[in-house]
């Protein structure tokens, strides 16, 4: 119950500010088709560098948190999904607005984020603790090995071709070795001198993230948008409650799935909202209606992707893998300000951890209250054209890399890496394990070495890296991963015999 | 998706590899380059199995580019580099920002360019976003931009 001894200090004024700006500004971000979750907080990291650890996360959680749910706006009332987690969404939101009831959908879709989110920033405050203990047996061969894990999990899971998603993985943990070595001090791969100090994560998380997405908008060239924002009636919000708790069996599972997905390292928004939604309609016994604008529909999807926030931080405060490309951005965040996840994070900061995970707890609070008021809103500025859209992204970008480290140098590695990453992209590589990769390279790589040298004065590296039951474990579910993935990709292929397409980010 | 299309990025992607790799096993000391060592390995193997099935047409994965896409795409593509390794530097920041701001949306608005009207309307969007990015880096977060030819 650690958690309730920092809850105050949300409330100082200026993390309460900023939790609120964090809320509304992710709200209208969130909205904002071509605005990913993970590209808005990749964006936002720069300006928390400037703030205090605690002021950061603080910002990040709250954007999280708030574009997951604003996405639900573009999704209900222009049929464009705001997020890849909002696709489920659209399928009976914006049918009913199209019956004239979108203030309705986007009050349950709210009220269900709200209820799903505070449900899985629950599961965060009680599970994270037990595992962060758990955490503490770990040596450096097992670090090495989760570190490991957290890039093949993701590779494995968040690609289109397992082989591309490993290879992807495999891109970043060498991008993390540029630079010199910490140990020996020897150059490593240093082709240009803006590199001497390796890759800035900031820089290359922005790069990676939003610069592919203003380059997809310029491959569309002179778009007129053509869409149509549905306008919404009054609807009261009391009925929307009595509605949303009449359907308890949507919420239920909506919010049960998005937990359980959102725990499973890689695995994102979009899964959780769409097993939700099928889930639901399964159960139904007014399955006809799913997709002709039914409220379980919205109610479902939307508890789903909020509440595998929460649980998608789990296995990152802990064992430092992300359970989402997003949360990747968030360990970003925190490595930044020199906090390790796990132990480190619960025994050496418990405030900025607990300020933290409780800010997103009110942020789901907020979230809801502001949704519904911010969702005019939010739906202009859907409509803003592509082309300003894609210039301002271009803009933020360049000026967020600089302003980390006054440096020219992250903005080319920015720019080159993002350049790069779209063109990988449109030949089915995937940003999420190569971001992966490129942070815990380094947690990686140091464990290695410490591994090496305990192994080389003991039994032997094999022995010391393959041996013992926890190592085993580790390794085990390395190989179930990409063995799963495979069987699944080459069971796809059989059925459809067509690219597959799946994109988290 | 045409064959070309898959060999191309993953010959690319080999290659890399093949380079790390080479770079990992003869630089010295050897045990700055343990970890390179082991990373290039897979690297090298897993480019080299995209390699082999693109050229045996076997890849699927990815939409590729198309010649619209890339027609679409080059200009913003150009002015977008040109700002970022040139004019950034060399005319400053906000200079740079504001011409690079105007020019891409010039290129891609699809309102029409023969009215006075969407031009002042890019011109206005422009200046916005300039006096923005002035208010939130130069004064609220105090970062300081190479010199402005301009001002």
């Amino acid at each position: 119950m650690e958690f309730i001894y920092y809850f105050g200090d949300v409330f100082t004024p200026v993390n309460f500010a900023l939790l609120l700006a964090g809320t509304i500004g992710g709200l209208i971000l969130g909205a904002t088709p071509g605005l990913s979750p993970t590209m808005a907080v990749a964006l936002l990291i720069p300006f928390t560098f400037h703030l205090e650890a605690t002021q950061g996360l603080i910002l990040l959680g709250a954007a999280y948190t708030s574009t997951v749910a604003g996405g639900a706006v573009s999704a209900i009332l222009l049929k464009i999904p705001g997020a890849p987690a909002n696709i489920a969404t659209t399928l009976d939101g914006h049918a009913m607005a199209k019956k004239g009831e979108g203030a309705k959908a986007l009050q349950l879709s709210f009220l269900a984020s709200a209820v799903g989110g505070i449900f899985g920033v629950l599961l965060l405050i009680f599970l994270t603790p037990l595992l962060a203990k758990w955490a503490l047996a770990f040596g450096p061969s097992h670090l090495f090995w989760l570190a490991i894990l957290g890039v093949t999990i993701i590779g494995s899971l968040d690609s289109a071709s397992v082989v591309k998603g490993l290879l992807s993985g495999c891109i970043g943990l060498w991008l993390a070795t540029i630079g010199f070595d910490d140990i020996m001090g020897a150059q490593r791969f240093i082709f240009h001198p803006s590199l001497g100090g390796g890759i800035n994560i900031i820089a290359a998380l922005i790069g990676l993230f939003a610069i592919p997405q203003v380059l997809t908008m310029f491959a569309k060239g002179r778009q007129g948008d053509g869409v149509e924002v549905i306008k919404v009636q009054k609807h009261s919000i009391r009925d929307a409650i009595r509605e949303l708790f009449s359907r308890k069996r949507a919420l239920a599972i909506g919010t049960a799935v998005g937990s359980i997905i959102g725990l499973i390292p890689g695995v994102g928004g979009q899964i959780a909202g769409l097993v939700a939604y099928d889930q639901t309609k399964k159960f139904s016994p007014e399955r006809e209606k799913f997709g002709k604008g039914h409220p379980e529909g919205v109610i479902a999807a939307e508890a789903a992707n909020n509440a595998m926030v929460g649980p998608s931080l789990v296995p990152l405060l802990t064992l430092s893998i992300p359970g989402s490309p997003t949360a990747a951005v968030l360990l970003g965040g925190l490595l930044i300000h020199g906090i390790f996840p796990g132990t480190d994070l619960f025994d050496n900061h418990p405030d900025v951890a607990w300020t933290f995970i409780n800010s997103m707890l009110i942020g789901q609070v907020l979230m809801c209250i502001f949704g519904l008021y911010v969702a005019g809103l939010a739906a202009k500025v859907a409509m803003v054209p592509q082309s300003v859209m894609a210039a301002v992204v271009l803009g933020l970008s360049v000026f967020g890399a600089y302003s980390v480290q006054s440096s020219m140098g992250d903005v080319y590695v920015m720019a080159s890496l993002g350049v790069m990453m779209y063109f990988l992209e449109r030949f089915g590589f995937s940003a999420a394990p190569l971001v992966l990769g490129l942070i815990l390279g380094p947690i990686a790589e140091a464990n290695f070495i410490q591994g090496s040298m305990i192994a080389n004065a003991t039994d032997g590296m094999a022995s010391y890296f393959v041996g013992g039951t926890l190592n085993i474990l580790l390794i085990g579910v390395v190989v179930a991963s990409i063995i799963y993935s495979v069987v699944m990709e080459l069971r796809h292929h059989r059925i459809t015999n067509t690219p597959q397409e799946r994109t988290l980010v | 998706m045409s064959r070309t299309q898959h060999i191309i990025p993953s010959g690319i992607v080999f290659a890399v590899g093949c380079w790390i790799a080479w770079v990992s096993y003869t630089q010295q000391p050897s045990e700055a380059f343990l970890f390179p060592r082991l990373i290039s390995t897979a690297f090298v193997a897993l480019a080299g199995w995209t390699f082999v099935k693109a050229l045996l047409g076997w890849s699927k994965i990815g939409s590729g580019i198309t010649r619209t896409m890339a027609i679409n795409l080059f200009p913003g593509l150009v002015v977008s580099l040109i700002y970022i390794f040139w004019a950034a530097k060399t005319l400053g920041f906000y200079t740079a920002t504001a011409i690079g701001f105007f020019i891409l949306l010039t290129l891609y608005d699809p309102a029409p360019h023969d009215q006075i009207k969407s031009w002042t309307k890019r011109a206005i969007i422009t200046a916005c976003f300039v006096a923005v990015m002035y208010g939130v880096f130069a004064l609220l977060l105090k970062v300081y931009t190479p010199r402005e030819i301009l001002f």
